[in-house]
């Protein structure tokens, strides 16, 4: 059963072919990351899966769904979380609060006028945040203002952001872009953790192998906007078209 | 209490006990005194507190919460202001139902610029508020002199319909026959105190757009607009909409605004178009950012300080000056006579710009913020940084 | 016909100033990624230059004239300018007289200092600060200066009279072949407008053929990197603010014969100048120029008698309403660059 569903998409920028007839399909409950050299068009996927982009050509379906012309909050409605490379967080307010919006929009709905019961009222809500901040470890630092928090932890906010939705799909994008070999390897800890606890869908963007290969389930290796091969991990190493592909990139 | 928490139900109550004693704090010098300048207990000046007090925690709504910085608020407040004094011309003075139509007026009117103003943010938003405020000021001036009476302003006079009024009723604005003007003055030896009918409706009134602004932060809805400052690309991938959430917020401090224009032109029947003026939008800002944005008592502090200030300070002139400085030798009193002089009287303004330069600059979070360092320095709060706050959901305030 | 082109002249002069003033505050805005709501305060302290020459080349000492007397019978006093006395009645009548076009030399080394210190003192904080604030503390400058002024100059606007030669108007409808009197327009005006496109030519030369320029240029598009190449942009920046003080302060100089200048014209210039900048796009110099003479064209048109009978109080409006159309339809403005400032 495929969650969701790429086909024929192309992006065009200017005069720079960013994505070209790509087809993906990323099967229910598993982790499929997908790999390729800089410049590739990971990230324009992305962009293209989450609505931020419109693809020229093409379909992109979540569950029988159609996600083009959609916005950002609406497929987010629909079960698509995303974690981005750089944490992006609400770093104003509190650890706590962080949890409890997207929690509320969950619930809530886009949109409701809900001004006169206090925040404090909301017992659901409380609850389920405080479940997620231990999940996360983090419960301790719920009144921390999450500007303060160190780069790991604003990670593992994010995190925690996205999983307190129970999304049907879960897109990182290079979750550990700019980690210490420690943190990194927490946070593939995490993610197997949280793989192993719910039914969720994830697919990742990443550069770092030892990521890739301690989780995906499938890889798709992209390159030039256009997929190369998709394969389980073990078949995947010794590819040939993938050792052009990365040639100097990466040691495979 | 009230469905507050402890915190918020104590600082309720602190406001509500200074509002409804006002008369006494603000008269502390005997009136016969050469102090008596400093008292503010006048009925006109209370009044103007607590309008200004309601005006600016509803621009408090928009700006602390979301960060979009409305230039143009004083549009709204100038059309609360007509839409009452046409409803004392058409029906006659009770306020009542001048106050419902200002806040209903001033409502849409918000409606509409904000559904256009809100397509974009940061300077755009700002710009296009102005410039709509402009537009109305330069129509009231102009085309909508119908409506608006243009330069004179809008008053209401004798051959004026005025439907329900009746020859029992006063001729002035009165809630059900409580005249808005009348005062009743205390006098308890050297000292003077007045109480004044329409200071202590704007008050009660005041207090309750206290409390709604207490529950609209507390609430889910308020932590979205909270979030809409910090971060709107986040917000957009959490599943939830900015543009109602801000459409929403921005209404509502519309029809604050257009509450106390409403209640402005109650104590004195009058709207005229340099209400709607940018200077004034800058004003309702200015008292916000003193006081400080975002926090709940902020506001207030800022209208009453500025506006005890604006009346103080414009009173001061060179006779009170010698006053003061009689007792030091000629040269040096004229000399300190000669610095003071172009801050007071007709200077508050240079006063009131370099006040505003000053709090941008060294103090981003207004007295409130202030308040909280000098606290923090004399080690009031000690005991607060090592615990951090109580409950959940209340950032530092 | 002949309407239409008195129209589009009498757009002209407030279309430069308009212009002078979005290019300074898009110069800004562009390099320093500044708001400056002080920027109408310059304009007007231009103006006040122009007053303050006037009145220092008219200062007087006062003599006894013995053979006349005034209607109570007291000796006649008679006010006779220094300047007069020093370079003779002729020349220093006539140095009084051109005190407006001198005031040009008076006002820029006073406009660019003006703005060295502005940079430096104030805006250079506010850099890294939310746009909020910039607003803020620039508009809290501009009620300051606005205030300084009204303090030394008082709150009525000073006539500020062109050179008698210029006292004029000229018939520019003999020249198409209309009716003499007919398409008249004043020759300070004219004067302003040719001044204008001079300051708006060396501002462009400046930029496209001085190292100085093309540095600057570069750092409008991309800041960054620029200043990764090891070029002191800080610097440049602060010469730059101080050009863009003086651009201002030399529209405000020459405008004071148009308009007697009072504390408040910087307030009421700086609102339009603003619009200005949205409708030309934000940081698009040309797109600044351009909208600041379109504006100013369609504002005269607008108050044209035909038009007004249509559409009444259009000529009050018609600039916001032209900013708030093209803010909703065409975010970057007419020559703004995509993906700047769009949102």
């Amino acid at each position: 059963m495929s969650i969701l569903e790429i086909k024929n998409v192309g992006k065009r920028f200017g005069g720079l072919q960013a994505l070209s007839d790509v087809n993906l399909s990323v099967a229910e409950n598993t982790v499929h990351a997908i790999i390729g050299p800089n410049g590739a068009g990971k990230s324009t996927l992305l962009n293209c899966l989450v609505g931020k982009l419109i693809p020229d050509t093409g379909s992109v379906t979540f569950q029988g769904q159609s996600l083009l012309g959609r916005k950002p909050h609406e497929i987010n409605q629909m079960g698509v979380s995303r974690v981005f490379q750089t944490p992006e967080i609400f770093a104003d307010l509190t650890v706590f609060e962080n949890v409890v919006i997207p929690s509320l929009a969950a619930r809530d709905g886009s949109f409701r006028m809900n001004a006169l019961s206090a925040v404090r009222g909301q017992g659901d809500i409380r609850a389920t945040a405080e479940a997620i901040l231990e999940d996360v470890n983090m419960l301790d630092k719920r009144h921390m203002i999450a500007s303060s928090l160190s780069r790991g932890d604003k990670r593992r906010l994010e995190m925690a952001m996205c999983l307190v939705q129970n999304p049907k799909l879960l897109l990182l994008d290079e979750p550990t872009a700019g980690m210490a070999r420690a943190d990194t390897n927490n946070t593939i800890d995490l993610l197997k953790e949280i793989k192993d606890k719910r039914d969720i869908t994830m697919a990742i963007i990443e550069h770092d192998m030892h990521v890739v290969f301690s989780l995906a389930e499938r890889i798709t290796v992209l390159a030039q906007g256009t997929p190369l091969v998709e394969e389980t991990p073990e078949n995947i190493k010794g590819h040939p078209k993938v050792r052009e592909a990365y040639l100097g990139e990466a040691q495979v | 209490m009230l469905g507050l928490e402890k915190k918020d139900t104590s600082l309720l109550i602190v406001v509500a006990i200074l509002t409804m004693c006002a008369p006494f704090i603000l008269n502390p010098f005997p009136a016969d005194s050469a102090l008596a300048q400093f008292n503010a207990g006048y009925p006109d000046l209370m009044q103007r507190f607590v309008i200004f007090g309601i005006f600016a925690i509803g621009f408090n709504i928009l700006f602390g919460l979301t960060g979009y910085l409305s230039f143009g608020h004083a549009a709204f407040l100038g059309v609360g202001s007509y839409s009452a004094v046409w409803m004392f011309k058409l029906l006659g003075y009770n306020i009542l139902p001048g106050i419902f139509l200002s806040v209903i007026t001033s409502g849409l009117f918000a409606l509409l610029i904000g559904y256009i103003s809100l397509r974009r943010s940061g300077i755009y938003f700002s710009i296009l508020t102005l410039a709509f405020a402009q537009m109305s000021f330069a129509l009231a001036y102009s085309v909508l002199t119908p409506l608006t009476n243009g330069e004179t302003g809008l008053q209401v006079y004798t051959s004026d319909p005025q439907y329900f009024h009746s020859d029992a009723m006063p001729n002035i604005p009165h809630l059900f026959g409580q005249e808005m003007q009348s005062t009743y003055t205390l006098d308890a030896g050297a000292w003077s105190f007045d109480f004044n009918t329409g200071y202590y409706l704007c008050a009660l009134i005041m207090l309750g757009m206290f409390y709604l602004a207490i529950r609209i932060f507390r609430s889910p809805f308020g932590l979205m607009l909270k979030a809409i400052k910090t971060n709107q690309t986040r917000l957009n991938y959490t599943g939830l909409n900015p543009r109602p959430y801000t459409l929403a917020a921005f209404v509502i401090s519309g029809m604050y605004a257009g509450l106390a224009g409403g209640l402005m032109a109650s104590m004195d029947p009058l709207a005229g178009a340099e209400r709607m003026q940018w200077t004034a939008s800058g004003e309702v800002v200015l008292m916000t950012i003193l006081g400080g944005a975002g926090t709940l008592i902020g506001p207030v502090l800022g209208a009453g300080f500025i506006k005890y200030f604006e009346n103080i300070f414009s009173k001061i002139n060179d006779t009170v000056l010698h006053q003061w400085f009689a007792f030091l030798p000629d040269g040096i009193e004229d000399f300190l006579i000669a610095i003071v002089h172009p801050f007071v009287g007709k200077g508050w303004h240079l006063t009131l710009g370099l006040l505003f330069m000053a709090i941008v600059i060294f103090l981003p979070g207004g007295l409130v913020e202030g308040g909280q360092k000098i606290a923090r320095r004399l080690g009031l709060k000690k005991a607060k940084d090592e615990t951090p706050a109580a409950t959940d959901t209340t950032p530092a305030e | 016909m002949d309407v239409i082109i008195l129209q589009l002249l009498n757009g002209l002069d407030k279309g430069s100033a308009y212009a002078l003033i979005a290019l300074g505050l898009t110069l800004i805005f562009g390099t320093l990624g500044v708001v400056n709501f002080a920027h109408g305060a310059l304009f007007m302290l231009g103006a006040f230059c122009a007053v303050t020459l006037q009145k220092i080349l008219s200062l007087s000492f006062e003599t006894v004239d013995p053979t006349k007397t005034d209607f109570l019978g007291n000796p006649a006093k008679i006010k006779t300018p220094y300047v007069e006395s020093w370079f003779g009645p002729e020349l220093g009548s006539s140095i009084i007289d051109w005190s407006v076009p001198l005031a040009i030399l008076f006002a820029i080394p006073i406009m660019i200092g003006v703005g060295f210190v502005m940079e430096r003192g104030l805006i250079k904080h506010f850099y890294k600060r939310p746009h909020a604030d910039q607003i803020l503390v620039t508009f809290g400058l501009a009620i300051v200066i606005q205030e300084v002024i009204k303090q030394f100059y008082g709150a009525n606007p000073i006539p500020t009279p062109a050179p008698d030669m210029f006292k004029g108007s000229f018939d520019f409808g003999t020249l198409l072949g209309f009716d003499p009197n007919v398409v008249i327009y004043p020759y300070w005006r004219l004067v302003y407008f040719f001044f204008a496109a001079l300051i708006i030519a060396a501002v462009f030369g400046f930029l496209q053929f001085t190292t100085f320029g093309m540095v600057v240029r570069a750092g409008m598009a991309d800041r960054e990197t620029v200043g990764l190449l090891g070029i002191n942009i800080d610097k440049r920046f602060t010469i730059m603010f101080g050009i863009a003080a003086a651009v201002a302060g030399l529209a405000g100089v020459m405008y004071a014969p148009i308009n007697s200048p009072n504390y408040h014209m910087g307030m009421d210039f700086l609102v339009l100048s603003f619009v200005v900048v949205v409708v030309g796009g934000m940081g698009s110099l040309p797109g600044a120029v351009l909208a600041g003479f379109l504006l100013g064209i369609l504002e005269s048109f607008s108050s044209m008698n035909e038009i007004k009978q249509i559409l009444p109080g259009i000529d009050q409006i018609i600039i916001y309403l032209v900013a708030i159309i093209i803010l909703l339809v065409r975010p970057r403005g007419l020559m703004g660059r995509k993906g700047v400032m769009e949102d």
